[in-house]
């Protein structure tokens, strides 16, 4: 009695249930995409907007197309930018990709003690990252505890200038960003490493492949598309580099660690001339698209 | 790593910010009430006024508004700001019409807002003041544009030299003299290092802290007739003969290893936190770091000299001034004028040996128990602020060309030819539109 009941109810409910999908779907999607609409396409259009204007952060702007944009080749500061940004992108993706890759391997399989490491491995990817330049900022200091404990330790007679020389700058801040996201690249390898069956493994180690072979010719090729994600990340990251060169060198020593975002800030918030920031963060986006367009192309080429 | 598209999220949460602010103001408007109501030249009707400051002189100004809010029907609700996010706040409250009634600003960022008509013409009101002659005449110099007066001095710290009395002893120099000229000053410093040597130094500066080189080197220029920049700081001399004779002082300095290492890299956060440690000879300070000193540490304080003589500072600070867009132009006012008063400037800043804005309380009840004080209050008339429009952008900002000029000057090989190819640089971003 009730099922026969209940069957019709259940047709009639699935049939509004397919009328009502579509509107279901938007209903889901509406908020993400007023969030988009709202938070990403609306300021994106602001920019390219204020990049066509003479926009100072105070007094109404006025049309100027294209001399912001003309400006851009003049301003010797940014195309120095331009050249650090680039240099420090290659040492950091390279460096973080290995030390990355390093300790994924070393926790890759479940033993003793993996989770632990795993954990501690990915830890510093928790503090923030403007709190762990602050953080590096202080170990780095005159009598810091980083010079007080080489000192004590024999290691060194005189304090070392951590962020005094254009180098010493420049790789002490690349410890402190590959401290901060080693952890966080590892975890993104692992998942790439853990879903490669384990039967291909056993079938080379059948085929007496050795351990360096195993890692070139299964391993590697198969990471491809986990690989192309993390220097995608890596790389975008690096080329807008800012919180830490602010943070530890204020661009120091002498202009030497300014990078492509210093610059925009500058121009933005000490110079107050928003229309030519807004034209170098156009120029900055479109090369970042172009690359991340051509990373991707030359990574999973033939996937 | 920071996620893609960082820079349109940073653009987002400006504009935000802007949306958040307008909100804010919303609130305040329910409160207001109209400016006619005040009677007779007295503005203290029981209005709720709003008012901005930065965090570096908050002490000072949450003084001030706590005990005028105590003795007054006018309300300040006091709101403190980040000072590196200043600068935004007030230019992103000015674009959508949301500034408090009033707000202060760093005496060197003034020019930045009057010319701008952010503040209201107070010309008449200071006029009124009987003591309108005697308020620190480089704030006002600066709270000046183009004839008309928009802001009074609100907190005041000056750049002085101070020298360490147990160290002068212990090297064997006169602990009550200070130097009298920078080659007197070089001299002092030399002789500590020699004299007592280790760690401790003659002398110390922020080294690669641009705000710092113009706080405690340009008052040497000043003091010896010369100046930085044009009357309208559009185009730079620094190429002036006492710029050149103070950085070769400080240059010898450095190469003699009588200045503390450390001054290389300092970047600004910690250069006064070095003299109190003990083992400085003598270095320019701000005056308000006076009250901060260890209070066993014998410390002497003297004006900043030029290279053979004079005395000048640099007389930095906030000061403050009546929004343009404020509807309570008659309360705000009574607030200012209150905190200019006798009673409020030396009961509340003097007391804590903060520096007077008004050079007629120079000696008054509690700077006469410190001479030190009563040194730096009457600096107060003889300092200079030196205004330009782009100042922040060409001296303050770290890859601004000013720390590239002073930095070559001072640890380069040629200071002549350091301030001659500086000053076009200089000039340059001096003159951008």
């Amino acid at each position: 009695m009730i099922e026969t009941l209940r069957a019709p109810g259940r047709a009639r409910a699935r049939r509004s249930y397919w009328r009502l999908r579509p509107l279901k779907g938007i209903g889901y999607a509406t908020p993400v995409a007023v969030m988009v609409a709202v938070f990403f396409v609306l300021p994106l259009g602001l920019v390219f907007w204020m990049s066509a204007n003479r926009w100072r952060l105070l007094g109404s702007p006025t049309f100027n197309f294209p001399d912001n944009y003309t400006r851009i080749p003049e301003n010797q500061l940014f195309l120095d930018s331009i050249v650090f940004t680039l240099k420090y992108t290659a040492i950091v993706t390279v460096v973080l990709s290995a030390v990355a890759m390093g300790l994924a391997l070393l926790v890759q399989e479940e033993r003793r003690g993996t989770g632990f490491l795993r954990t501690v491995y990915f830890l510093p990817g928790a503090v923030g990252f403007a709190a762990a330049g602050l953080l590096f900022y202080g170990f780095y200091a005159q009598d810091g505890p980083l010079d007080d404990l080489l000192q004590a330790t024999g290691l060194v007679d005189e304090p070392v200038r951590w962020l005094g020389t254009p180098n010493a700058a420049l790789f002490s801040t690349i410890a402190m960003v590959i401290w901060r996201f080693a952890g966080f690249n590892m975890l993104i390898l692992l998942t790439g490493l853990q879903a490669i069956p384990m039967d291909v493994y056993e079938a080379a180690r059948l085929d007496g492949a050795t351990r360096r072979q195993i890692f070139r010719h299964i391993t590697l090729p198969l990471l491809r598309p986990t690989l192309a994600l993390m220097l995608v990340l890596s790389v975008t990251g690096s080329l807008l580099a800012f919180d830490q060169f602010f943070i530890m060198t204020r661009g120091g020593p002498d202009g030497s660690t300014t990078s492509i975002v210093m610059v925009l800030y500058r121009e933005a918030f000490t110079r107050f001339d928003l229309g030519f920031a807004a034209a170098v963060s156009v120029v900055l986006l479109v090369a970042l698209v172009l690359l991340n367009t051509l990373q991707l192309r030359v990574l999973l080429r033939g996937e | 790593m920071a996620s893609k598209p960082r820079i349109a999220i940073t653009l987002a949460v400006l504009s935000l910010a802007g949306m958040v602010a307008a909100c804010g103001g919303g609130d305040d408007a329910a409160d207001d009430k109209p400016a006619g109501a005040a009677q007779s030249g007295s503005g203290d009707t029981g209005a709720a006024l709003t008012m901005w400051t930065r965090a570096a002189t908050e002490a000072a100004s949450g003084r001030l508004v706590k005990e005028y809010n105590a003795t007054h029907k006018n309300q300040v609700k006091l709101t403190v700001i980040p000072t590196d996010n200043y600068q935004a706040r007030v230019a992103a409250a000015a674009g959508g019409d949301n500034l408090p009634d009033l707000f202060a600003s760093d005496v060197i960022y003034a020019p930045n807002y009057t010319s701008q008509g952010l503040y209201l013409d107070i010309t008449d009101r200071i006029n009124e003041l009987s003591f309108k002659d005697s308020l620190a005449p480089a704030h006002m110099r600066l709270g000046t544009f183009e004839d008309k007066q928009y802001t009074v001095p609100h907190t005041l710290d000056l750049s002085v030299l101070f020298w360490n009395k147990k160290l002068y002893e212990e090297a064997g120099l006169d602990p009550e003299t200070p130097p009298k000229t920078m080659k007197e000053f070089a001299e002092h410093a030399t002789t500590i290092r020699e004299k007592i040597g280790g760690d401790t130094y003659g002398t110390f500066f922020g080294g690669n802290c641009p705000g710092c080189y113009v706080f405690t080197f340009w008052p040497s220029v000043w003091a010896a007739g010369g100046d930085i920049m044009n009357e309208d700081g559009s185009a730079s001399t620094i190429d002036d003969p006492n710029m050149a004779e103070t950085f070769k002082i400080y240059n010898q300095l450095v190469q003699d290893d009588v200045v503390a290492p450390a001054a290389k890299d300092e970047a600004g956060p910690t250069w006064t936190g070095v003299f109190p440690k003990g083992k400085i000879g003598v270095m320019p300070m701000p005056s308000t770091t006076l009250g901060a000193m260890p209070p066993d540490m014998d410390i002497g304080v003297a004006p900043i000299p030029g290279p053979d003589g004079g005395e000048s500072t640099f007389v930095g600070g906030d000061v403050i001034g009546v929004s343009a867009s404020s509807d309570q132009a008659d309360a705000a006012w009574d607030f200012l004028a209150w905190t200019l008063s006798e009673e409020a400037q030396v009961e509340l800043l003097a007391k804590n040996k903060d520096v007077v804005a008004r050079t007629d309380l120079a000696n008054n009840k509690y700077s006469a128990e410190d001479p030190r004080v009563v040194l730096s209050n009457e600096m107060v008339a003889k300092g200079e602020t030196p205004f330009a429009l782009n100042f922040g952008a060409t001296y303050n900002d770290p890859t601004g060309p000013w720390l590239k000029v002073a930095r070559d000057a001072v640890y380069g090989d040629n200071v002549e030819q350091a301030l001659a190819s500086g000053k076009e640089s200089l000039t340059q971003s001096l003159a951008q539109q």
